[in-house]
């Protein structure tokens, strides 16, 4: 009876979602303020149904409710009790369960906390999410129903996929999610400004906090994915340009480029249409992703659903939002404000440049992993794009962004002086320089890492002159806004991200060996000595763990434990065992027994040692950290930003 | 040419040469990273030839898992519908590498053996085109072996 419940909480919630997205667009454009009052009481209605949907579902996975066909199908009793909560998302109804449920927190919030907007503009943006609610749960219900029956009653179920049972996967996709559907929001200022033909900026004001919360969270989200990738596939790699890992990457570059083209034109009133336009795309991509992933069209790890009516819906679905969305642009677009004009070297030039760059380095990504598609669509063969693809062109696209990235503090809106940023190459050039030719001795001329190296510290140095300089020249107090706090510790990550990402990758020891019980392999100053297998089990899988001792100079550093699994349903799965540290990180995995039957003998073993592979999410959360500073600033809380204080910010 | 003319004329300029120079770094790009799948009846009918590195992808033959005793070294053949291929690789298999496991396998061909450079499993964290698939969907009604699309891969 209970799932019956989750049912017809969706049912009522698709109904009043209904109500949402109709009647305060239709409230806004007549001017009927009872219309109009309905957005916030249908969105906190849609809400608690939902969330009681949500709390069904994961009641009967709790409660072993194998009557539901997808509790049987991803869960059993040998699985532990949190692992059958992230159960609820580990495949493909729930997904879409999760999805809108975090739609419903984003439009809670925004119900919550937009009380200082006008009337008609909230209506307009809460009835714009009420249709994408709508979207969604007509697609669970009508193709996605997490709450089905399966009769007879299993008596036990089958399992989650074992690679998803990590603590990585407990909030990786939640937090994903977060940022996915956080781009809803900025969608819908974007719409609902175009509907209202909003001619002042205003609007962009109120959705930079959304906007780059949202970014935020994907930032997160990409991190902690990026983490389990690396923790538990057991190839010691961070980042594989899947088209899963492509799919929540594109929303995030065009992110950056939107909550930079926000500040533009929130600040300059340039740039309007450009930010309407990004904020589609954003959105859009994040649509794109979760139809890459879900649909099954490009099968890989993460498409746990090969339904075609699905795909269709899906497809449908993304036709309709991307192309009402373009043709509402198409039409409204000529018609919104152009702001003031600016000179070639100016903040604006900065970041148009920058805009370009992450827009065309976001195609760059969807080329390449939308390919093997419309290879099969032109029957070009069977054809798959290489990682190498993806490497090369974003390097080559990255590259300025990077070196043009300490510039973009010192360009003054509207007309920069080159004498700033002369002195600041300067200074920043010195410091890369030096740095660079230090580092020689320590990476044995590998000319990736000293490149690393001297990025990092152009970007890191150029960005900490700025805050000297903020320091120096500005009074207690006014120093570090919120939003410029942001951008600067945002901008720092990235000085953080390439030290991690350019020195693992060139000074990385990667060996795989044979080893037998008592043998000892050196890696660089390290020696592994392998103690061989014992037998070792957890609540729901058995495993062969090596004992794998860490010498350097003689001295035991670390005792590692690496496993192959074997879950209750006979899945195999690598376990790697990681001794971590600031500077480098032991990893070491185990293969497979040499002889099959005799897992006392020799294994195969993955032995790594990567220097800085945590700078890597060390400068994403920087970033990540950065967008929510950002979002604080006081100036995106008031109803209209003082004439005074816009004047001063230009100058700044 | 008046100034604001000949303004204009730099920047479509820009934008010309700016298109042109990413369009075929892409273009160039994707030629040397494109990579064709072939199965080993396809490759035994010569249309891999062109190609000096392609994936084979088919299932692992029942038994034919060869180790080397004193390295890493592991040969296998793959098979298809109607063809099989012998296949060397050194290094460590995926989890779920067995036999009448569907495998694709990245490398080139030297004395009539693949010579491997990376193994893929299904469901392996990298990704399995669905072309296998169908491709294997026919060795599957033939043989009666472990399709890639069955439940397990379909998680």
């Amino acid at each position: 009876m209970i799932p019956e419940l989750g049912q017809f909480a969706l049912i009522l919630a698709l109904l009043l979602a209904l109500a949402q997205g109709v009647l305060p667009i239709v409230g806004a454009w007549r001017g009927n303020g009872a219309l109009m009052a309905v957005a916030r009481p249908a969105a906190a209605g849609q809400a608690v149904f939902v969330f009681g949907a949500m709390a069904i579902l994961i009641h009967a996975f709790l409660a072993f409710d194998f009557s539901v066909a997808y509790v049987a199908d991803n869960s059993n009793l040998a699985l532990p009790w949190y692992y059958r909560i992230t159960a609820v998302w580990g495949a493909h109804e729930g997904s879409m369960l999760l999805w809108v449920f975090i739609l419903n927190v984003w439009s809670l919030a925004l119900a919550a906390f937009s009380r200082h907007l006008p009337e008609p503009f909230v209506s307009r943006v809460l009835g714009v999410l009420g249709l994408i609610g709508v979207g969604f749960l007509a697609f669970i219900l009508f193709t996605s129903n997490p709450f089905l029956r399966e009769l007879p009653m299993p008596a036990d179920g089958g399992d989650l996929n074992p690679v998803l049972q990590d603590p990585g996967m407990t909030f990786h996709p939640p937090v994903l999610y977060m940022g996915y559907v956080g781009f809803s929001v900025a969608f819908a200022f974007s719409i609902a400004a175009l509907l209202g033909g909003e001619l002042e900026q205003a609007w962009v004001r109120w959705a930079r906090p959304w906007t780059n919360i949202a970014w935020a969270f994907l930032t997160m989200g990409i991190v902690a994915g990026s983490w389990w990738a690396y923790a538990e596939l057991g190839w010691g790699g961070w980042w594989f340009w899947d088209p899963v890992e492509n799919a929540s990457f594109m929303p995030w570059l065009v992110g950056v480029a939107l909550i930079h083209a926000q500040a533009v034109t929130e600040k300059r009133g340039s740039l309007p249409a450009w930010t309407v336009l990004l904020s589609l795309f954003a959105f859009s991509l994040s649509l794109l992703g979760t139809f890459l992933v879900r649909s099954g069209v490009l099968t890989s790890v993460h498409a746990f659903a090969s339904d075609p009516r699905r795909g269709l819906y899906i497809l449908g679905f993304l036709i309709v939002v991307i192309g009402g969305s373009l043709l509402l642009y198409a039409i409204r677009a000529p018609k919104v404000a152009t702001g003031k004009p600016f000179a070639a070297l100016s903040r604006e030039t900065g970041i148009m440049v920058a805009n370009l760059l992450f827009t065309t380095a976001a195609a760059m990504v969807l080329l390449g992993t939308l390919f093997p598609l419309i290879g099969d669509a032109f029957n070009l063969g069977r054809v798959s794009v290489g990682p190498p693809y993806f490497g090369f062109l974003f390097v080559l696209l990255m590259a300025p962004a990077v070196l043009l990235l300490p510039f973009g503090p010192y360009l003054r809106w509207g007309h920069a002086e080159g004498r700033h940023l002369t002195a600041m190459a300067l200074r920043a050039g010195v410091a890369a320089i030096v740095c660079a030719i230090a580092a020689m001795w320590f990476v044995d001329g590998k000319l990736r890492a000293i490149a690393g190296v001297a990025g990092a510290v152009w970007v890191g140095a150029g960005t900490l002159a700025y805050v000297v300089k903020r320091w120096r020249e500005m009074p207690a107090g006014r120093r570090y806004p919120a939003e410029m706090a942001g951008m600067l510790v945002a901008h720092a990550g990235i000085a953080i991200f390439l030290i991690g990402v350019m020195l693992s990758e060139s000074l990385s020891t990667e060996r795989d060996v044979r080893l037998a019980p008592g043998q000892t392999e050196t890696v660089g100053r390290l020696q592994f000595r392998f103690e061989g297998v014992r037998e070792t089990a957890g609540p729901n899988w058995q495993a062969d763990e090596g004992v794998v001792v860490v010498l350097r100079d003689g001295d035991t550093i670390a005792t590692l434990h690496p496993q192959k699994r074997t879950y209750s349903r006979g899945q195999v799965q690598s376990e790697s065992s990681i001794d971590p540290g600031l500077f480098r990180d032991i990893y070491v995995a185990l293969g497979e027994p040499m002889d099959a039957a005799h897992a006392e003998g020799a294994w195969a073993v993955r032995l790594y040692h990567k220097p800085f592979v945590r700078w890597i999410w060390l400068g994403g959360l920087f970033m990540m950290l950065g967008g929510f500073l950002a979002a604080g600033e006081r100036r995106f809380r008031a109803k209209k930003a003082p004439a005074a204080a816009v004047a001063k910010e230009s100058v700044a | 040419m008046n100034p604001t003319r000949k303004r204009r004329l730099s920047i479509v300029i820009s934008i010309v040469a700016a298109t042109t120079v990413a369009v075929s770094l892409t273009v160039f790009a994707l030629q040397r990273n494109m990579s064709y799948l072939f199965t080993p009846s396809q490759v035994q009918e010569g249309q891999a030839t062109q190609y000096p590195t392609f994936r084979l992808g088919g299932m692992v033959k029942s038994g034919s898992i060869q180790r080397a005793a004193d390295s890493l070294k592991v040969s296998f053949i793959v098979v298809d519908d109607g063809g099989a291929m012998p296949v060397e690789y050194t290094g460590i298999l995926p989890d779920l590498f067995r036999d009448n496991q569907s495998v694709i396998a990245t490398g080139r061909m030297a004395d009539g053996r693949f010579i491997a450079s990376e193994v893929l499993a299904k469901h392996d964290e990298n990704y399995m085109p669905k072309e296998l698939k169908d491709a294997m969907a026919k060795a599957h009604d033939k043989r009666h072996i472990e399709a890639p699309a069955d439940k397990d891969a379909a998680k």
